[in-house]
């Protein structure tokens, strides 16, 4: 049976000098979870992780995996294994003694060693790779070996810094795919930290979007994308138009607010902790606008304005529309469902309309 | 202003192939060649004198001067039949030896712990470490006379010993942490991360990847004591040094074509010990920048 608090982390701070890495966070993360921390460098995702893996001591708090406190426990002796941001290949050893270099104290004979670590480069995609030198490996082979030399350990909890960040971008989104697969195969629990919020969305089952050492919001990718429960989360994650807006009344299920911009808009997004009353913020993603170049005969969540600036991107068109009462154009992602030849001439300020549903219009805190 | 800047880059990267030619062509009177000519003359002043040693050692005179006179390994032969030189020898191979060991095997911890741990009051302490290399030898040499008198130690080789690896021990860090901030952290993390405990991360991690800067140290502290003379003079008993016995055969004038050939005979040794350990150097940071990638 999965536990819930597989990995639990209670009121755990880290400080170094005056500097609070890390800032009284508690959560649980699940067994057999693939969990995420993102978040800008800098916010203690880093440091969250060398705490889980035992290189840096929580100032305050604990951390418990599968119901066992972690404080002084080192490195050697932790039921967790790390795959590092520079992989950390031992250099002075080829692939096979690489990957059961962990395998000294399991009791093991050599022959059940190296036919374990033959099963590891199966696993990897690697076989027959046993008696190359680390210096003759690729980024991506590198990337796979940490990954084997880690899992041969069957750990409880396998922890990965940004182990993709060194790759190019098409081998990045295939390895994506292929840890994510292992992790379901194989059925460890999976703590990633990364800055890149597509790698994040791409993997998790959850993610936990830190800033300045403290957690904003824990939530599946979807969630955390079309229902982000504070501003900072909504901007980190994708990019987001906000609108300075006073809460009306209700008219229905819907909210109603008034709104520098986009004039009286109308709401049923449902947010856990969204404003009933008073001033907030107006969040509307890009992919939300639908964008029309002739008057639409919609009553509500329509707005006219000036296409100012238009890129064309293969996939999608984004467009930027200058609105009368807000500085800022209202960024609109287009899905270029239909073929379309001919290009958008944003020179000639032609006039547009924007729509959309009542259902995308989020309503967060100020 | 920016557009200067940006023009000028321009003009250089459309220049730059240009550049390369003209490197292939030769020295440019107008760059290179004052630095070149320069070179030479360093070189010249630097190397010129030391050359006269196997120039002489060959001589067939006792005197040291133009003409020379003839071929001869006289001198050579003189020296292997020379007692007291080939004890002084010994002493001076027994001594760097055990100065080599004592002081690499010092410098890898202190290296060690100035790379890896936060260490309050690092920065002084490194400094307090690297002071005998800045104190003058006669000094030292005086103070640690005092010393042995005041705890009445007997002058022997084992003073010159200590006195040595006093002063190599700097080298052998400095030499020691260059090479372990060299290598990633995260190697040594990842073997405490699989399993191994500190002691055993040292010895299969740290110690193989370590190994060209320990060599490279060794064969430096030992250089350094096999040809120290000021803190030998002071502390040395009955038994002397190499450098001693040099200076001790230069009242001799009969002697000193045995001198030189002495002197060509430590240039040509040492000349190997340094490229060997250039060479192992090197070899060992191709293997590390090659993990790098």
């Amino acid at each position: 049976m999965a536990r819930d608090d597989y990995i639990s982390i209670r009121n755990t701070s880290k400080h170094f000098g005056s500097v609070k890495a890390v800032d009284n966070i508690s959560f649980n993360i699940q067994q057999g979870e693939f969990f995420s921390l993102l978040g800008a460098s800098g916010c203690g995702k880093t440091t969250l992780l060398r705490m889980l893996a035992g290189f840096e001591q929580p100032t305050l708090g604990n951390i418990y995996i599968d119901g066992q406190p972690q404080a002084g426990v080192p490195p050697h002796l932790r039921p967790v294994n790390m795959v590092f941001q520079s992989y950390a290949i031992f250099p002075h050893l080829n692939v096979h003694k690489n990957i059961a270099y962990g395998m000294r104290k399991s009791g093991l004979s050599k022959a059940e060693v190296d036919k374990k670590v033959d099963e590891m480069l199966e696993l990897i995609k690697l076989p027959g790779y046993g008696k190359r030198g680390a210096h003759q490996l690729s980024g991506g082979q590198r990337q796979r070996i940490a990954l084997a030399r880690a899992l041969i350990k069957q750990p409880k909890v396998l922890l990965l810094d940004e182990p993709l960040g060194a790759l190019d971008k098409k081998l990045r989104e295939q390895m994506q795919l292929e840890l994510r697969a292992l992790q379901r195969d194989v059925g460890i629990t999976f703590v990633f930290v990364t800055h890149d919020q597509e790698e994040a969305m791409t993997m998790s089952d959850r993610i936990a979007v830190m800033s300045m050492g403290k957690v904003l919001q824990i939530d599946s990718p979807t969630r955390l994308y079309e229902v982000p429960k504070v501003k900072e989360v909504a901007d980190f994650i994708g990019t987001i138009n906000f609108f300075e807006g006073d809460i009306k009344g209700k008219e229905g299920n819907a909210t109603i607010v008034a709104t520098a911009g986009l004039g009286n808009v109308h709401s049923t997004a449902s947010g856990d902790e969204a404003p009933t009353s008073g001033k907030t913020t107006v969040a509307i993603r890009p992919e939300k606008f639908n964008i029309t170049f002739q008057q639409p005969n919609v009553a509500n969540n329509v707005v006219e304005g000036v296409l100012q600036a238009a890129a064309y991107l293969g996939d999608r068109s984004h467009y930027y529309v200058k609105v009368n009462g807000r500085e800022e154009p209202i960024a609109v992602a287009s899905q270029n469902a239909q073929r379309q030849m001919q290009a958008v001439e944003a020179d000639n300020q032609e006039k547009v309309w924007l729509t959309w549903d009542e259902d995308s219009v989020l309503l967060l805190n100020k | 202003m920016t557009d200067n800047v940006s023009k000028a880059s321009d003009e250089r990267g459309a220049q730059a192939p240009q550049v390369v030619e003209s490197k292939h062509e030769g020295h440019s009177w107008t760059g290179e060649a004052p630095l070149f000519i320069y070179a030479v003359w360093y070189l010249a002043f630097l190397y010129i004198p030391v050359l006269f040693l196997p120039l002489f050692s060959f001589n067939d005179s006792i005197y040291v001067a133009f003409p020379l006179k003839g071929f001869t390994l006289q001198w050579y032969a003189d020296m292997l039949e020379n007692p007291a030189l080939l004890q002084a020898l010994e002493n001076s191979v027994k001594v760097g030896g055990a100065v080599a060991i004592a002081s690499t095997f010092l410098g890898i911890f202190a290296a060690k712990a100035m790379t890896r741990y936060h260490l309050p009051g690092k920065g002084p302490l490194t400094s307090f470490i690297m002071l005998p290399l800045v104190v003058p030898g006669i000094i030292l040499g005086i103070a640690l006379l005092v010393i042995s008198n005041t705890v009445g130690v007997d002058l022997s080789l084992y003073t010159i010993a200590l006195a040595h690896t006093l002063v190599a021990v700097p080298f052998a860090m400095l030499v020691l942490m260059s090479r372990l901030e060299g290598f990633d952290k995260s190697l040594e993390e990842a073997s405490l991360d699989l399993g191994e405990n500190a002691f055993q991360t040292f010895l299969r991690v740290t110690l193989p990847l370590a190994w060209p800067g320990i060599l490279a140290s060794v064969l430096l502290t030992f250089t350094i004591s096999f040809d120290e003379f000021i803190l030998a003079f002071f502390l040395a008993g009955n038994e002397v040094t190499l450098p001693i016995y040099i200076w001790s055969q230069l009242r001799f004038p009969n002697r000193l074509p045995m001198v030189l050939s002495l002197g060509a005979c430590i240039l040509v040794a040492s000349f190997f010990i340094v490229t060997f350990s250039e060479v192992i150097r090197r070899r060992g940071v191709g293997t590390q920048s090659g993990s790098a990638i």
